[in-house]
């Protein structure tokens, strides 16, 4: 039993691996220098930026979805049974993480320039938690999806702990791990019982089965129903929806900023890309058993995202909560996946805008923690007039997040996600997002005034943020105003995934 | 000839982005920026006054219609008719008296404004006015939507940053309030395209709510309803507005009483009555009855203020409830009242408050009491422009005040058929009387302000200094509620007159005469304007009579 593997295909995530292996290489041999710090930045970012390429090559390579690591015809019994597939789907996570990655590692450049962390362990741990966030949009086996998912989480809670003799730190890591490995511990269970049941572990396969004209016709146990449910839960963990959601905030402001915007974005992206997998493709046929429940967590963990961020004080916590509120409108457009074929597309699309605008806004929170380091909402007070570039960039983000024009990216998205819902026959969770958008409208709003709020005493700031800081907000303000000039890109783009 | 509401836009767009982008190259010239900006947006529109095909209000001019984002539908569709014409003016004309008045009178230090921010200010303003030109420009439902948006957070900064004291609270009860109401709008209008499949407003109207079942037609009227009648703003949702324009800088004031108004009640006549008229049909006996509510209650409101301010605030919601009768009606003549007195209250009320701003930069506080009495002695050019305005405003024959408000009345005496008449005549009968009431409380405030003896300036202790208070723990002064002394009493000091700054100021009289010749005009000549607004007017109610 040969398999054939195309390297070109797992080119993405090989890249990212070896070049972990570089930088952990490297700084073993290297002088424990300053301008060591950058060159091992620079190394990560060339690894990301290769892997990207390769991810745009395979983009234009070829319109029909590829797949590798497959069992052999002989041995499948007629199936096409495919561990590893790149398709519109795969390639739009990829990109979106990849690009993420970007923003965070030049982030990260930031925060490492002060030196209390070590520099080589924390970009050997980005680069591998990135290897599990390109894996997984590609795995097509519940196996692969469980290690890549754990690749993705158990380097967040070393990066969490790196910043090493700080209590919150080391809270937040602890947190983060023992959370994550009682929802890993409950998903392995909904695997195993979805195993049990089908006999096998392949998406494509447990979407044969779990069909209603599936081979085990409609005598399934109501066991399925159990592992359903599990499996859902124990992704919820992972994007932090409700009711699984008490860990955001505590993590996000234990953690150092670019990781609080790596669970935000790629973390997130990775939990949304294995609950689209599992239960779009694997569990089509169980519609009936997860939709009203992600419809039940949807309009939940918004509303609690939304009501927890209105009390905040700190600007990490809120985003925190933001955070959260904004996983469930991602998550919306699924409850109605299973009566409309564009949700995965609009799930994607949403998620696409969102990380754009997430990531700038904690850019600029960086920039600004670099200073004010309890980092409370009052500390924003008059940033417009200060820094102009920073404060109208975070303005821009959170009226973006809060869908308000001029910041028409979030603006869209939630149009995209209402227009699902209400084509999906979902209207009470229309307008319960509706109640929600102006509950987050507050927040921000008050928020976004305090920018421009002249503060009570000006102290002129010595500190001049890196080149690395400002390229950061760049990209990510870039971003979000391409895409609200252009929405119609990141349709085009996610439109590919809902046919995967 | 498309290429004019894109310069309409493109403009005041330009100005605000070179202002972020070079934001010190302009300090020096800022005054002259502004008006150079908007004043070219000024003559764009006049172009467009004078380009505009007379012979065919009721057709779309100017058009322009390319795609925009293709996965939703939306199309960047714009264009002018008989209705939106005199409004894009109108935002073009105030915008740029509001920069007359500031920048002229940022020269002479009485307006603090521009010492205060100025770059900023200039930027909001500028966003301002893309979005309110935008939001009457707009034929596509979702463009609509972004401008009708867009226009709230300038807005929001225009009265939380240039403010009064209890500005913070002020421009979240607005934003708030308006924001609730807009999502409330944007599901009414994606109700229409779950629909209908387009969101193109020119073929919705066409279409007369063909496809939509009479159901959806009254949900989604109710919906896109709510949010117009919150920036209306209708009776029960008008709490924001007193406040908003309490605290709001004068410009503020003028112009969200002269134009964001206006994108409420434009709003019915876009979209919510040609796209949805059975839905209006079911829910104009409501409409009506809670625009005569509003206009009884706030002629009563108005009666029992003591602020100059927050007294216009309440007659623009007596004001607006006419212009909602006029919808409620159906018929041609109610809606042409409707539109006229759009117009009309659009001038009147913004010379209002720019009086009433003249008026506390003089004194300091726009309490009534505290002005005391005399003002046609102390400042008698002042005194008659006020009393000008508020005449206006109570609707004497002559003046454009007046038209609008008897049409929108004489359409409740025959409305549309199908619609209670009965009902529709003690509307009438009901606003009738608001307009009594209307004369009586302007006609109390010309006796408390400008009639009676000038009183010694007690109440101008400080000389007027160009610093803006900025600080939110300025003191709360209590009302004052001193008697204003009657005419012939003993207490005469003439002394006291000289303390009083000057009258009108000459960038004042510039930025007024316009407002005051435009009342004049519509008020003797109102075929003007009904010409332009009948013809689109019939065509939209097509379906109905």
């Amino acid at each position: 039993m040969i398999q054939q593997i195309d390297f070109f295909l797992i080119a993405p995530p090989l890249v990212l691996a070896l070049a972990a292996g570089l930088v952990l290489l490297l700084d073993a041999f290297l002088p424990l220098r300053p301008r060591t710090r950058t060159g091992l930045g620079l190394v990560t970012l060339a690894g990301i930026l290769l892997s990207l390429g390769f991810v745009v090559a395979q983009a234009f390579a070829n319109g029909s979805p590829r797949s590798t690591f497959c069992v052999p015809p002989g041995l499948a019994a007629g199936h096409v049974l495919c561990s590893f597939v790149v398709d519109g789907f795969t390639l739009v996570f990829a990109g979106m993480v990849l690009v993420a990655a970007v923003v965070i590692v030049l982030m990260s450049m930031t925060e490492l320039a002060g030196g209390a962390i070590p520099v080589g362990e924390w970009y050997f741990l980005l680069l591998c938690t990135l290897v599990g966030a390109v894996t997984l949009p590609a795995s097509r086996d519940l196996i692969m999806l469980v290690v890549a998912l754990e690749l993705v989480s158990l380097p967040v809670f070393a990066l969490t702990a790196l910043k090493r003799y700080d209590g919150r730190s080391s809270e937040a890591a602890v947190k983060l791990f023992v959370v994550s490995v009682v929802s890993t511990a409950i998903m392995l269970f909904g695997v195993s019982l979805l195993y049990g049941i089908a006999g096998s572990v392949y998406l494509s396969r447990l979407g044969e089965v779990f069909s209603p004209q599936g081979t085990a016709g409609a005598d399934l146990p109501a066991v399925v129903t159990v592992g359903v449910v599990l499996v859902a839960a124990g992704f919820a963990f992972k994007i932090a929806a409700v009711p699984f959601h008490s860990w955001a905030a505590d993590v996000y402001q234990g953690a150092p900023i670019p990781v609080a915007a790596l669970l935000s974005v790629i973390s997130k992206a990775a939990g949304f890309a294995g609950l689209i997998l599992v239960l779009v493709s694997a569990l089509y046929g169980q519609a009936g058993t997860w939709a009203p429940i992600v419809a039940i967590l949807s309009a939940l963990t918004m509303t609690v995202g939304n009501l927890l961020a209105m009390r905040q004080r700190s600007a990490v916590r809120l985003l925190a909560w933001s955070s959260v509120a904004q996983s469930g409108y991602i998550l919306a457009p699924l409850a109605v996946a299973a009566t409309t074929p564009g949700a995965v597309g609009t799930s994607t699309a949403y998620l696409v805008i969102y990380a754009a605008m997430n990531l700038g806004a904690f850019a600029v929170v960086m920039l600004v923690s670099r200073t004010a380091t309890r980092n409370d909402l009052d500390d924003y007070r008059g940033l417009a007039l200060r820094r102009p570039a920073a404060g109208v960039t975070l303005a821009f983000c959170l009226v973006c997040l809060a869908g308000l024009p001029p910041g028409l990216a979030g603006l869209f998205a939630k149009v995209f996600v209402f227009r699902e819902i209400m084509a999906g026959g979902s209207g009470w969770l229309a307008v319960v997002m509706a109640v929600n958008t102006v509950i987050g409208l507050y927040y921000y709003a008050v928020w976004t005034a305090r920018l421009f709020t002249p503060a009570g005493r000006a102290e002129p700031s010595l500190y001049r943020p890196p080149v690395t800081a400002w390229l950061a907000v760049g990209l990510a303000l870039a971003a979000a105003v391409l895409f609200s000039i252009a929405p119609q890109l990141v349709l085009d783009m996610t439109s590919l995934s809902a046919s995967g | 000839m498309g290429w004019i509401p894109v310069a309409l836009l493109a403009v005041p767009l330009l100005g605000a982005l070179l202002l972020l982008l070079a934001p010190r190259t302009f300090r020096d010239v800022l005054r002259a920026y502004g008006l150079i900006f908007s004043g070219v947006t000024l003559a764009l529109s006049l172009m467009l006054l004078a380009k505009f095909d007379y012979g065919g209000p009721a057709r779309m001019q100017f058009e322009l219609d390319r795609p925009w984002i293709p996965g939703l539908g939306l199309r960047l569709h714009l264009g002018v008719d008989g209705i939106s014409l005199p409004l894009i003016v109108l935002t073009a004309l105030l915008t740029f008296l509001c920069f007359v008045y500031l920048c002229w009178g940022g020269a002479r230090g009485t307006s603090g404004f521009m010492s205060a921010r100025p770059r900023a200010l200039v930027f909001t303003l500028l966003v301002l006015e893309v979005g309110m030109i935008g939001t009457f420009l707009a034929l596509d439902l979702l463009l609509f939507f972004v401008f009708f948006e867009i226009v709230l957070i300038p807005m929001y900064f225009l009265i939380g940053i240039w403010g009064g004291q209890g500005r913070r609270a002020a421009s979240i009860k607005f934003i708030l309030y308006t924001l609730l109401g807009s999502v409330v709008m944007l599901l009414g209008l994606l109700l229409v395209w779950a629909q209908t499949g387009t969101l193109d407003v020119e073929a919705l109207s066409a279409a007369h709510g063909a496809g939509m079942p009479r159901s959806i037609q009254i949900l989604a009227f109710v919906a896109i309803g709510i949010g117009l009648a919150v920036k209306t703003p209708m009776w029960p949702l008008h709490t924001w507005l007193p406040d908003a324009h309490t605290e709001a800088p004068t410009t503020g004031s003028v112009l969200l009483a002269g134009v964001l108004l206006k994108m409420g009640t434009y709003g019915f006549a876009r979209i919510a009555i040609p796209v949805l008229p059975e839905g209006a049909a079911a829910v104009a006996p409501w409409l009506g009855a809670f625009a005569v509510v509003g206009i009884v209650y706030g002629s009563l409101a108005c009666l029992a203020q003591g602020d100059l301010k927050r007294m216009i605030a309440y007659s623009s919601v007596g004001h607006m409830g006419f212009v909602l009768l006029g919808f409620a009606t159906l018929t041609p003549v109610g809606i042409n009242g409707a539109l006229f007195a759009n117009v009309a209250h659009g001038l009147i009320t913004g010379l209002l408050f720019f009086l009433a701003g003249a008026i506390k930069e003089r004194y300091h506080t726009s309490e009534m009491p505290a002005l005391g009495g005399g003002m046609l002695a102390t400042m008698p050019r002042l005194g008659s422009l006020l009393t000008f305005a508020s005449i206006a405003s109570l609707g004497l024959p002559g003046l454009a005040g007046f038209w609008g408000e008897m049409l929108a009345l004489f359409g409740a005496f025959q409305p549309a058929n199908g619609l209670p008449r009965g009902l529709f005549l003690t509307y009438m009968v009901i606003g009738g009387l608001g307009a009594v009431l209307t004369a009586a409380y302007f006609l109390v405030m010309l006796s408390r302000v400008t009639h009676g003896r000038p009183r010694p300036a007690a109440a101008d202790p400080h000389p007027p200094d160009d610093l803006v208070p900025l600080d939110d723990h300025l003191i709360h002064e209590p009302p004052d509620e001193r008697p204003v002394a009657p005419l012939g009493s003993p207490a005469r000091r003439p002394a006291a007159v000289t303390l009083h700054p000057g009258d009108v100021y000459g960038h004042e009289l510039l930025a007024w005469t316009p407002l005051v010749v435009l009342i004049l005009l519509f008020g003797l000549w109102p075929g003007l304007l009904l010409s332009l607004t009948t013809p689109p007017v019939q065509t939209l109610l097509g379906a109905i009579s």
